[in-house]
């Protein structure tokens, strides 16, 4: 057994919420830098500089990207051989708390019944899996709700196929239209059960942008999508052009004989995630 | 004010004041781009709920919003020696519901992101206001534009207070206008890319 101290666990947690709030990772500048070069639209490529300039004096200034800095969602990968000195789902409930109040991070987490605010951005949205080894991989992905509230769930009849799964994430991603601050990346998880389906759609989000997925079929159908929504032309924050999202990543898993889930995760440009291996 | 200055998009935008000149507001085109500079107020949904229950008990709002440009933002905390944090725009359609009692009172433009509903569309052009869009996931450059803030009421709402705003060349784009038109539905039917 590998012994990890909780605190180190808080730390790391903390560390990273805050950087993350700040400062945008390498892929998704490129992605950016990459829809501003092939984008057709002037005013969208000025949108596009505009945003790697906001990227830049964010980085440089602390300031965050967006003033939406999340829900704090927090993916565990614990290895079986590892032993936590203390309690797991504390310590990442106060790296998030002491990242969020270090950071002069948004705290955006209430009541949902009275919407009175928790005044501490947590409780934190935690995931925990086991696996097998000595390690542990922590993911922070701090996630801004005015893409999440465009999310969707559906459970199709398998005789809907391929077909029906791509005109639904088509559908969601388009029907969003500005609400969600496009260029989106949108996570699909295609399978499992109805709450299997919306892990693996957010899940899919902390894949590097634009990796396509191992499987051929599934990175064909990743493509696919991708090209349809943006045909569609609403572009960059709603006003045109040909880049209304980035990235498709879909991840799959084996359903039921008489069901077929698709979950559709919506990301807003302002894509931040962090991950460390302890 | 340089750091603005480098996006090409800065230098497009046509200069309006705010509160607005008589006139101004009925010039606005859909798909104008405009920058902002002078003083407006803050709201997003608690922001909202509790102006409304004031209103059904029959009291006046904390400020006077006729004439007024109400922003949708939650901005975050800022650190020593800044204005604000970051302060772009949060999604509109929430305040969908509440905004037609607002017109009522006289507030004349609404600034968020993404679309309005029929009936604010319907009520924005029986009073003559306007839409419009901020640049959403752009808050580090936006408080740039934020010359002064303070909290106006709702304090322990925290980022869901009312504030004002100073602000100097705050960039947006009209989306809806005094006409009945609708900027991101002109883009659907392909006549607003033409830039």
């Amino acid at each position: 057994m590998r012994e990890i101290a909780a605190a180190l666990v808080t730390e790391a947690v903390k560390k990273m919420t805050m950087e993350a709030g700040v400062r945008l990772e390498p892929d998704i500048l490129a992605g950016l830098a990459q829809a501003r070069d092939r984008e057709t639209s002037s005013l969208a490529k000025n949108i596009l500089d505009l945003l790697l300039v906001n990227a830049d004096i964010a980085g440089r200034e602390k300031i965050p990207v967006c003033q939406d800095t999340g829900v704090a969602v927090v993916f565990i990968e614990l290895g079986q051989e590892v032993r936590i000195r203390g309690e797991l789902g504390e310590a990442v409930q106060q790296g998030v708390q002491a990242g969020y109040q270090d950071g002069y991070l948004r705290k955006s987490v209430c009541d949902p019944i009275t919407r009175v605010n928790t005044g501490t951005n947590t409780p934190a949205v935690l995931h925990v899996e086991l696996v097998p080894g000595d390690k542990l991989k922590i993911s922070v992905l701090p996630k801004g709700c005015g893409s999440e509230n465009m999310s969707g769930l559906t459970m199709l009849p398998p005789s809907a196929g391929i077909g029906g799964m791509q005109d639904f994430v088509v559908r969601q991603a388009v029907n969003a239209g500005p609400n969600p601050c496009p260029p989106l990346l949108i996570g699909v998880g295609m399978g499992g059960t109805f709450e299997k389906a919306a892990l693996l759609a957010k899940k899919a989000l902390i894949r590097p942008l634009g990796q396509p997925h191992p499987r051929a079929d599934v990175a064909a159908l990743e493509a696919e999508i991708l090209t349809r929504i943006n045909e569609q032309g609403q572009g960059v924050q709603g006003l045109g052009g040909n880049n209304t999202a980035l990235a498709v990543h879909i991840d799959l898993f084996p359903s039921h004989i008489a069901s077929l889930p698709v979950a559709v995760n919506i990301q807003c440009h302002a894509h931040r995630h962090k991950e460390i291996v302890l | 004010m340089s750091l603005l200055s480098s996006p090409a998009i800065m230098d497009q935008l046509q200069e309006v004041e705010i509160p607005f000149a008589p006139g101004v507001i009925e010039s606005l085109r859909a798909g104008d781009l405009i920058s902002l500079t002078g003083t407006l107020f803050t709201g997003r949904d608690q922001t909202h709920r509790r102006m409304m229950a004031l209103l059904d008990e029959g009291a006046d709002l904390p400020v006077k919003l006729a004439g007024q440009l109400l922003y949708y933002v939650g901005p975050s905390p800022a650190r020593p020696g800044q204005v604000i944090g970051a302060a772009g725009p949060t999604t509109s359609y929430r305040m969908d519901v509440y905004t037609p009692r607002l017109f009522e009172l006289g507030l004349k433009a609404t600034m968020g992101k993404g679309s309005r509903s029929l009936p604010v569309r319907e009520a924005m052009v029986r009073h003559q206001a306007v839409y419009l869009a901020a640049f959403g996931g752009a808050g580090a450059l936006l408080s740039k534009c934020i010359v002064a803030a303070e909290v106006v009421a709702f304090a322990d709402a925290g980022p869901e207070a009312l504030y004002r705003f100073v602000v100097l060349r705050f960039p947006a784009v009209v989306i809806n206008d005094v006409h009945g038109r609708d900027y991101y539905e002109m883009v659907k039917a392909g006549s607003g890319a033409s830039r």
